[in-house]
């Protein structure tokens, strides 16, 4: 992956003493959409802030490197930092009403990006408002975000993370505060302007169902490390890690027996500081053994570009 | 919106002639006034004479239309102790209490909403807690101690400003400050948690992703978005100061309605109170209008309510 347009490598997130995110590293590629996949608390937010540089102030990054392109963003000074965000790596988030200012017109908080003031780049914000799908973009441009409705809000902030058409840009459960018809022409808008345009897309959420609509590769996540990395199609064909396999068993399908129950995992995520040595999802994993508990396994690959960090993978095709 | 602000106007009505039956009603709960106004010794016949004079013998009601009749005409009546029109003394003494207020909030403003941001913004730093303690010594100093401590520095050590009395804008210097300071205190407490309150917004966030500096952030959309709780206690406060101007005018023998407030309760001059208080009301009610008027400038969502 020698043109990859975001690399991080071994990223480690520390909150005190806890270790929330442990040797995270992957990579995108331009035009392509990476998932991030997990469980809330499984430390892909966190992530996301530490690629950004927007980290609270709490949470310490103790390890790793994050490449945008060439440059080692780890190493750059903030103001360096606030050059790069917007133009070169931005990011959209879960809830789009409540990240538009409501008291500042769509329009100035578009152009904010582009670091000049609406009136000498309004031609810019109308057409870019038109690609995102906003009909009649003359009359939104100078409208507040309370007379949008949510599926536009996260329009106009798509809108405002690609005008500067950014390599990168990372978009955190874009769809999650969605209704799902919305979500799907949400979806479907980012995978067509990450093509069009060749950006990378870091996709975080916690749903399958977004990951196989649109992802190219995912990376699922649990408890700050990564468990199973590699193309879509072939996790969702085969997936080789118990999560990976209990995380796909939980959705629920057409085909299944009405009233049916739900598979869910039992159990539930540990926190940071019940993390102890070996496999973090070994207290939940049918296959768990004395091994797991105090050796912790490493990602190592099944397939070219499919990794998996667990000592006892599934086989192709069979299950948990 | 003009139906938004014919609303707010009728509200304000309404609560103006709520406040003055309120105060007719009230003070003559407090008794007879005629007993008030005659001399010790008076004998039964006079005091009915004085009473039948100023109609307080008349059925409360006939009294009350009769007040609202002459508040129509701006007529508040004659002083008992003076024997001159009250609407012309207390309007003497206006002048000096709104100085005195302004004054007093501009030290308010000026000190303690910039005080309020930077310890928002500064959180958990040195400046923080430097302003904090500087905040505490404002909301905590009684004005009667403080201004009289005022007076011994800056009037009688180092004669830099007058002890007392209103001669000039020197001499507005040190009542101000000394009415001011608790209002700058409210200002910075609640600035800084308004602040705080919108940096943790999402929005913060996302302007932070398009690449602006945290101040910038600040200065471009956390400002206006805190402004508004700021500017409801601002229009609350106005009438706290002109409640505290009662103390700081006695202290500084600072000639506006506090003081005329305080000489006519001694003196028993029972409409000038009467008057004093209606005033004070009547501007804190417009000081609410006024918020609202402003809630409309700062909010589109407020503004563009049909």
């Amino acid at each position: 992956m020698a043109e990859a347009a975001l690399t991080v490598e071994n990223l480690s997130l520390d909150l005190g003493p806890a270790r929330l995110v442990d040797g995270v590293g992957f990579s995108v590629a331009p035009g392509e959409v990476m998932a991030l996949v997990g469980e809330s608390g499984c430390g892909k937010s966190v992530t996301a802030q530490a690629i950004m540089r927007l980290l609270p102030d709490v949470i310490r990054q103790s390890g790793g490197r994050i490449r945008l392109g060439a440059d080692d963003l780890t190493a750059l000074p903030e103001r360096a930092m606030q050059t790069i965000r917007g133009r070169r790596l931005s990011m959209i988030f879960q809830e789009p009403q409540a990240a538009l200012d409501p008291l500042s017109t769509i329009g100035a908080q578009i152009a904010e990006t582009l670091r000049a003031p609406l009136s000498r780049v309004r031609g810019e914000v109308r057409r870019m408002l038109e690609d995102v799908g906003i009909s009649d973009p003359e009359r939104r441009i100078d409208q507040h975000p309370f007379e949008l409705s949510g599926g536009m809000c996260q329009r106009v902030m798509i809108a405002s993370a690609l005008i500067a058409r950014p390599a990168v840009l990372i978009a955190d459960e874009p769809t999650t505060a969605l209704d799902v018809t919305i979500q799907a022409q949400i979806l479907d808008l980012l995978r067509r302007l990450a093509t069009e345009r060749r950006t990378a897309v870091v996709l975080i959420t916690h749903d399958m169902g977004v990951v196989a609509d649109i992802a190219d590769r995912l990376a699922v996540m649990y408890a700050g490390r990564i468990a199973e990395t590699g193309p879509t199609e072939g996790i969702f064909a085969a997936p080789r890690h118990p999560y990976t396999a209990l995380l796909l068993a939980s959705i629920p399908r057409l085909s299944d027996a009405p009233k049916s129950l739900l598979a869910v995992i039992e159990g539930r995520v540990p926190t940071p500081a019940e993390f102890g040595p070996g496999c973090r999802f070994a207290s939940r994993c049918p296959r768990a053994d004395a091994m797991c508990r105090s050796v912790t396994p490493v990602l190592g690959e099944v397939a070219p570009g499919h990794a998996i960090a667990c000592h006892h993978p599934l086989g192709v095709g069979e299950a948990v | 919106m003009i139906r938004h602000l014919a609303g707010r106007v009728g509200q304000a009505l309404v609560a103006c002639f709520g406040v003055l039956t309120i105060v007719f009603f009230v003070m003559r709960l407090s008794g007879d006034p005629t007993l008030l106004l005659v001399p010790e010794g008076a004998t039964a016949e006079q005091i009915a004479a004085l009473r039948h004079e100023l109609g307080f013998d008349r059925p409360l009601l006939v009294q009350y239309a009769a007040y609202l009749g002459d508040l129509a005409r701006l007529d508040l009546g004659e002083s008992l102790v003076q024997r001159a029109p009250v609407a012309g003394i207390v309007a003497e003494r206006i002048p000096y209490t709104v100085a005195l207020a302004a004054g007093a909030l501009l030290v308010a403003l000026g000190l303690g909403i910039p005080a309020g941001i930077a310890m928002a913004v500064w959180r958990g730093s040195i400046i923080e807690r430097a302003l904090a303690a500087f905040v505490l010594a404002g909301q905590s100093l009684p004005t009667f101690w403080s201004g009289i401590l005022m007076i011994l520095f800056f009037g009688v050590t180092l004669g830099w400003l007058p002890t007392s009395g209103a001669d000039g804008l020197s001499s507005l210097v040190m009542p101000s400050v000394a009415l001011g300071a608790l209002t700058m205190s409210t200002f910075a407490r609640m600035t800084r948690i308004s602040v705080l309150d919108e940096l943790s917004r999402d929005y913060v966030a996302a302007a932070r992703a398009r690449g602006l500096s945290r101040m910038a952030a600040v200065g471009r959309h956390v400002l206006r978005n805190a402004a508004i709780p700021v500017v409801t206690i601002a229009a609350l406060e106005v009438g706290n100061l002109l409640a505290g101007a009662v103390i700081v005018e006695t202290v500084f023998a600072w000639p506006g309605i506090g003081q005329l407030a305080i000489q006519s309760i001694a003196a028993r001059d029972f409409l000038i109170v009467q008057s004093v208080v209606l005033f004070v009301s009547i501007v804190y009610i417009a000081m609410n209008l006024l918020a609202d008027l402003a809630y409309a400038g700062i909010d589109p969502r407020i503004r563009l309510e049909r």
